[in-house]
């Protein structure tokens, strides 16, 4: 994939560009607003990662400019500013997630592949399947292996949310927000006791576990191979 | 009639304004000693046109006694007739010791002047113009030697009438001050009501946030300007402080966090390109997490300063408790059912309070947070969205150890609390930012006793508190109908 990186602090820069390589994208970058929106109108990106403060154009009004000049790509703002009302200027100016600095590698990642995912047109499901797992969105209802399986509201929504990012790494931040729609540290890990709830609906019983916890990162649901 | 409700309202607020009660208490006192001024004046000027009187009959007496003296009662019979002749206001009656009229122009004598030695005052008729008129004299009647009586008096019939006159005239005269004073002392009360509304209908909006508005200058230089004047220039220091202080808080945040970016990237490098069998793999992941809790602290810190500033007042929006109840509380369900712990959701209607709700939802996930972790299996925590007549209530009540009434005020201050917590997990901040979550909602943070455990409560003030300050709009006040 490529990706647009605009980050003025060059160590983080140089962080972020060889962090992204060795994901496998091919990355250009910029060090201030005007390279950054240039870079972005003229090359075609599948996603890009602006700070919030830049040199001769801030983040916000790069990613408003490109808005204007009709491009959508997904655009992650990162931020060294203090948190209440910024994440909401954001995504008004048109940025797609909001990160703090600073943040943990994995996160990003976890979130750019969410991003990038997200382009790919939606084709209007109403039916959601990993392996023998089924969820219908219509009836609420989920199965596995025909078996079916009592979900509260909440955890029905949790696993609405891993199975569409079926495959790709899902932090407990990203869960928070999505599902819980809260953007702050619930300094204990509340979100490992719903996913341990979670598994022990879907994976109990069953030979081959779908609901992974990945080490340091968040969790995965995927396809028994 | 909402019409007729708000004419009430007005009169009652005008009713109640200090400009209204000085200028009634003033009026009173105008009136009174105006009255007291004029009763005086006049109660003087009668008693010297009295004196004037008196002094004039006492020389005729005076004269006439000389007369009865020299010439005898004949003599002094052809005087008084003479005198009558003159018509002048003079009037006479000589009485012989038997009964009979000598002389004079009166046909009796009253009543009330037979007592001899003294001026009195009586009424007499004259007929004018063929017809009977009261008029009123006042005189002296005595007894010449030889048993004869004689009454000397003057016409005082003009002076009765001015007499009259005043005593009308001054009390009318005391209830038009009063009226004039209860009507411009309405005028006065609406014109400083008005203005005080402008000035009142400003703070709250800055109250709400807003730190751009200015209270209205007239531009008529009296006290009320000078006063809107120097609030004024206080709202300009304080709009400046509060940008000063997010500008502060920003820059803070941007400098703390670039280089504990740096930090936290340069370790995840090395990780990254470490072996993962290389025995300083846990070193590097500890001192990741050692980060981690860095960073959570200062931005627990930062997010206190921030509620502290008021640079949230922005994102405030109506906001139903009992749903942040519900959704918390249901994060932490599980959380709790892993200790054993029972967290019990006590139902509530629908309670609305203005407010953030990222802030509040984390103020209160960190009281269920810090229940939680003070509660041992088998505990019990109820949480609560309640409403009393004056506040609604944000309740989270364990049956943990508490926390001894005299530590309760110390907990919550942030230096103190953070040298405490060293030791125990956490970033030992959760109380300090649920009280700062409340300060900026103007809401206060209480913590009891809930025999045993801790009960701590976020008590908002009601939105009818609020409503009070926000009045009705200007030309609804101003503009009373007839």
């Amino acid at each position: 994939m490529r990706i647009l990186v605009v980050e003025d602090d060059l160590e983080a820069q140089r962080y972020l560009v060889n962090g992204l390589k060795e994901a496998g994208h091919v990355v250009d970058e910029a060090a201030d607003g005007d390279t950054g929106l240039t870079l972005a109108l003229s090359r075609p990106y599948d996603c890009a990662i602006i700070d919030r403060m830049l040199p001769k154009m801030d983040g916000l009004q790069v990613v408003a400019e490109m808005r204007e000049h009709g491009n959508l790509m997904p655009v992650l703002f990162l931020s060294a500013l203090s948190e209440v009302d910024d994440r909401v200027k954001g995504l008004k100016a048109g940025g797609d997630d909001y990160l703090t600095k600073p943040y943990a590698f994995v996160e990003l990642i976890a979130r750019i592949d969410a991003l990038m995912r997200r382009r790919a047109p939606a084709s209007v499901k109403t039916k959601l399947s990993v392996g023998e797992l089924e969820l219908d969105l219509l009836t609420r209802a989920a199965t596995r292996s025909a078996q079916d399986i009592d979900l509260q509201p909440r955890e029905f929504r949790l696993l609405e949310y891993l199975m569409r990012h079926a495959g790709q790494v899902v932090t407990r931040t990203m869960l928070l927000e999505s599902v819980w729609e809260y953007h702050f540290d619930p300094q204990t890990n509340v979100i490992d006791v719903h996913i341990s709830r979670l598994r022990a609906k879907i994976d109990k019983g069953f030979e081959a576990p779908l609901l992974h916890t990945i080490r340091g990162a968040g969790y995965m649901i995927r396809a028994a191979k | 009639m909402p019409r007729n409700n708000t004419n009430w309202r007005w009169a009652e607020r005008v009713l109640h304004t200090q400009a209204f009660r000085i200028t009634l208490i003033f009026v009173f006192f105008y009136a009174v000693s105006a009255t007291a001024l004029i009763g005086f004046t006049y109660w003087n000027a009668q008693r010297a046109v009295d004196a004037q009187t008196d002094e004039t009959i006492d020389a005729e007496v005076g004269g006439l006694r000389e007369q009865y003296q020299r010439t005898g009662v004949i003599g002094l019979s052809d005087v008084i007739n003479a005198r009558v002749a003159q018509h002048n206001s003079g009037l006479y009656y000589l009485q012989s010791p038997t009964g009979g009229v000598l002389a004079g122009n009166l046909l009796g004598l009253p009543d009330s002047a037979k007592l001899s030695g003294r001026y009195v005052e009586f009424e007499y008729q004259v007929s004018q113009q063929g017809a009977t008129v009261n008029r009123t004299a006042r005189g002296q009647a005595f007894f010449l030697p030889g048993g004869f009586l004689l009454l000397v008096a003057r016409d005082i019939s003009d002076q009765k009438l001015t007499r009259k006159f005043f005593s009308t005239t001054i009390p009318w005269s005391a209830g038009l001050m009063l009226l004039f004073g209860v009507g411009g002392g309405l005028l006065m009360s609406r014109n400083f009501l008005r203005r005080l509304d402008a000035i009142t209908r400003t703070s709250s909006e800055i109250v709400a946030g807003d730190f751009s508005r200015r209270v209205p200058v007239t531009g008529s230089h009296d006290e009320m300007d000078s006063l809107a004047e120097n609030l004024n220039i206080m709202l300009e220091r304080t709009e400046r402080l509060m940008k000063g202080m997010r500008e502060v808080v920003d820059s803070v945040a941007h400098d703390l966090r670039t280089p504990l970016n740096r930090l936290r990237n340069r370790l995840e490098e090395m990780q990254r390109r470490m072996a993962s069998d290389d025995p300083h793999q846990d070193d590097i992941e500890a001192t990741i997490a050692e980060t981690d809790r860095l960073i959570a602290t200062f931005n627990a810190l930062l997010l206190i300063a921030e509620a502290d500033s008021g640079m949230t007042r922005g994102s405030m929006a109506p906001l139903d408790l009992s749903a942040i109840v519900a959704d918390v509380a249901d994060l932490y369900a599980p959380l709790a059912e892993e200790k054993e712990i029972t967290l019990e959701v006590a139902p509530s209607g629908v309670l609305t309070v203005e407010g953030n709700r990222s802030l509040v939802s984390q103020a209160l996930a960190n009281l269920i947070d810090n229940a939680i972790k003070y509660s041992q299996a088998g505990g019990h925590i109820t949480v609560s969205a309640t409403e009393t007549p004056l506040s609604i209530n944000l309740t989270v009540a364990d049956t943990g150890p508490g926390i001894p009434v005299a530590e309760r005020a110390r907990v919550l201050e942030r230096f103190v609390r953070l040298e405490k917590s060293r030791n125990s997990p956490g970033t030992g901040l959760g109380l300090s930012l649920v009280a700062a979550v409340a300060r900026m909602h103007d809401a206060k943070l209480i913590l009891g006793d809930n025999n045993p455990g801790l009960k701590a409560t976020v008590s908002f003030p009601r939105a009818l508190g609020r409503k009070q300050i926000q009045l009705a709009p200007a030309k609804e006040l101003l503009l009373p109908s007839p």
